[in-house]
């Protein structure tokens, strides 16, 4: 029963990879851009929360109400204001302009936050558990973020298939200088996507700010997991990336079932395996 | 004729290369102008330029008598220019009716609908949820000026359209210009085939190493005039 119980917490876990990983996939998917601080805008939403917490007394499930709309109209602005400059065929410009934001935002809040680590405090719902058999019970705050990660890829599958943003990002993301001569304002089209990645950003760092401690160091693990869980999945397939979530959350299960301390190296050789006998990912995205 | 567009001593640079020098062009109204060329003459450039997709001075192109040769690409459609690229370049993760609505996106309004494409080119009603590039070239070609008629455009430019397609398909992509041009859409087309813009077209300029190199009305220009302002022999 420990091993089912194990793989079954793994899955939960993947959830919150697949939410670390969703805003990853989304902005490689629409502007081929590989955000290095990725990872560092997470711990940044949950330092957000945290203050915002603080500061109005507030659930840290409520200050999502704040903190998303913020993060979202700073993914905007951030996009408007340095990437879409970076953007172009060169991939190495954003990755270092990127790499550099990943260093300001450490440091930013370094500096704000000191370097102690730090959790949203949710109360009952951190330990409330839901008994399936014996030996064997659900949790409802890992129940609740695999929830929310299904909806939340399931509302961006929506977004993407079936409004006009959607096919506006999916033509953009096939040739922009087409989509240009139709109208798009692609600068636009951009900062739109990064805000929506942000928003996304946002519940991630909400949610990982309850389940586990944090501190300003440790964004580039999260951008870690999520590369891990989007490559894994296949690049630009959201669902995929949920199930690269699930294989990376169940391997360090499994890991750390074995011996705790294994537990991140299984995630990393589950990855590898699926890199030698998958290059493109377990579902890429088909291009007509 | 009142002149829809004009441009006037129009030069073109990809970086340092020079690849249109001193362009004089102007299309009227209602007309259908055909521009011919070898490879290379800079027939693409110029409509890269006048759509905005280079970037140039303002004053070196005039659309219904405004300087419009700074804008960018995303405003000069707004204005009512359209094109139909040359490879026709459909977006390949949309679905035939997507790639149309997204010629809609410069939000324009007139005769040209979802409804009235459609009947234009009813075989692409039964295929609107295949995939564009999933279409065979002829009718991919029906997808790319459809798209460029969703945005209600005053002048449509064309580059290209009977590139890599069979000879009857040509016919059937050319037939549809008299509807396109009934509606009060003025075109211009880009084509290598001498033949089909003569028999097309109301004027025809011929490009050569990035200038117009012969100017004048299809009964006017003979075949000896044409190939060599076209070879440069």
């Amino acid at each position: 029963m420990d091993w089912v119980n194990a793989i079954v917490q793994g899955i939960f876990v993947g959830g919150l990879y697949a939410l670390f990983a969703t805003g990853l996939s989304l902005i490689f998917g629409v502007m081929r851009l590989v955000n290095i601080a990725h990872g560092d805008l997470i711990i940044l939403a949950a330092f957000l929360s945290l203050a915002v917490v603080d500061g109005l007394n507030i659930h840290p499930l409520v200050s999502l109400v704040i903190v998303v709309p913020v993060m979202a109209v700073f993914g905007y602005a951030l996009q408007r204001g340095i990437l879409n400059f970076t953007l172009g065929k060169d991939i190495l410009p954003p990755l270092l302009v990127t790499f550099g934001l990943s260093v300001i935002i450490q440091n930013a809040l370094l500096e704000t936050f000191s370097a102690d680590s730090q959790r949203l405090q949710a109360g009952a719902i951190e330990t409330a558990s839901i008994p399936i058999t014996q030996g064997l019970a659900i949790g409802v705050l890992p129940l609740i973020i695999f929830i929310t990660a299904i909806v939340v890829i399931g509302g961006l599958q929506f977004v993407f298939y079936q409004t006009t943003l959607g096919r506006v990002f999916r033509a953009t993301s096939d040739d922009a200088v087409t989509a240009r001569t139709m109208g798009i304002d692609n600068n636009h089209v951009f900062a739109l996507a990064m805000a929506l990645a942000l928003a996304v950003v946002a519940i991630a760092g909400v949610l990982m700010g309850i389940r586990t401690n944090f501190d300003p160091a440790v964004g580039p693990a999260r951008l870690l997991f999520a590369f891990e869980a989007v490559i894994m999945g296949g690049l630009g397939n959201l669902w995929g990336t949920l199930a690269g979530g699930i294989i990376l959350g169940v391997a360090q299960a499994i890991g750390a079932q074995i011996n705790p301390g294994w537990q991140i190296l299984a995630g990393h050789i589950a990855f590898l395996i699926v890199l030698v006998i998958r290059p493109n990912g377990l579902f890429p995205r088909v291009q007509g | 004729m009142t002149p829809l567009l004009e441009t006037r001593a129009l030069e073109a640079f990809y970086g340092d290369f020079q690849a249109l020098f001193g362009v004089d062009f102007t299309v009227g109204e209602g007309e259908t102008v055909a521009i011919i060329g070898a490879n290379g003459a800079g027939k693409s450039t110029f409509l890269k330029s006048i759509t905005g997709v280079l970037s140039n001075r303002s004053d070196a192109i005039r659309f219904k008598n405004e300087p419009i040769g700074a804008l960018a690409a995303n405003h000069v459609v707004r204005r009512g220019i359209a094109m139909v690229p040359e490879g026709r370049r459909l977006f390949p993760s949309l679905s035939v009716e997507e790639n149309l609505q997204m010629g809609a996106m410069s939000k324009r309004s007139g005769h040209w609908t979802l409804d009235t494409v459609y009947r234009l080119f009813p075989v692409l009603k039964e295929r609107r949820y295949s995939p564009g590039t999933a279409l065979s070239g002829g009718q991919q070609q029906m997808v790319a000026i459809g798209r460029g008629l969703m945005a209600n455009p005053d002048l449509l430019l064309c580059d290209e359209i009977s590139l890599g397609l069979a000879p009857i398909i040509i016919k059937d992509i050319y037939a549809a210009i008299p509807s396109i041009t009934e509606e009060g859409t003025t075109v211009a087309v880009v084509e290598q085939d001498i033949n089909q813009a003569l028999a097309v077209a109301d004027r025809v300029y011929c490009f050569q190493e990035g200038r117009v190199s012969l100017e004048g009305t299809p009964d006017t220009l003979t075949r000896e005039r044409i190939s060599a302002a076209y070879f440069g022999l």
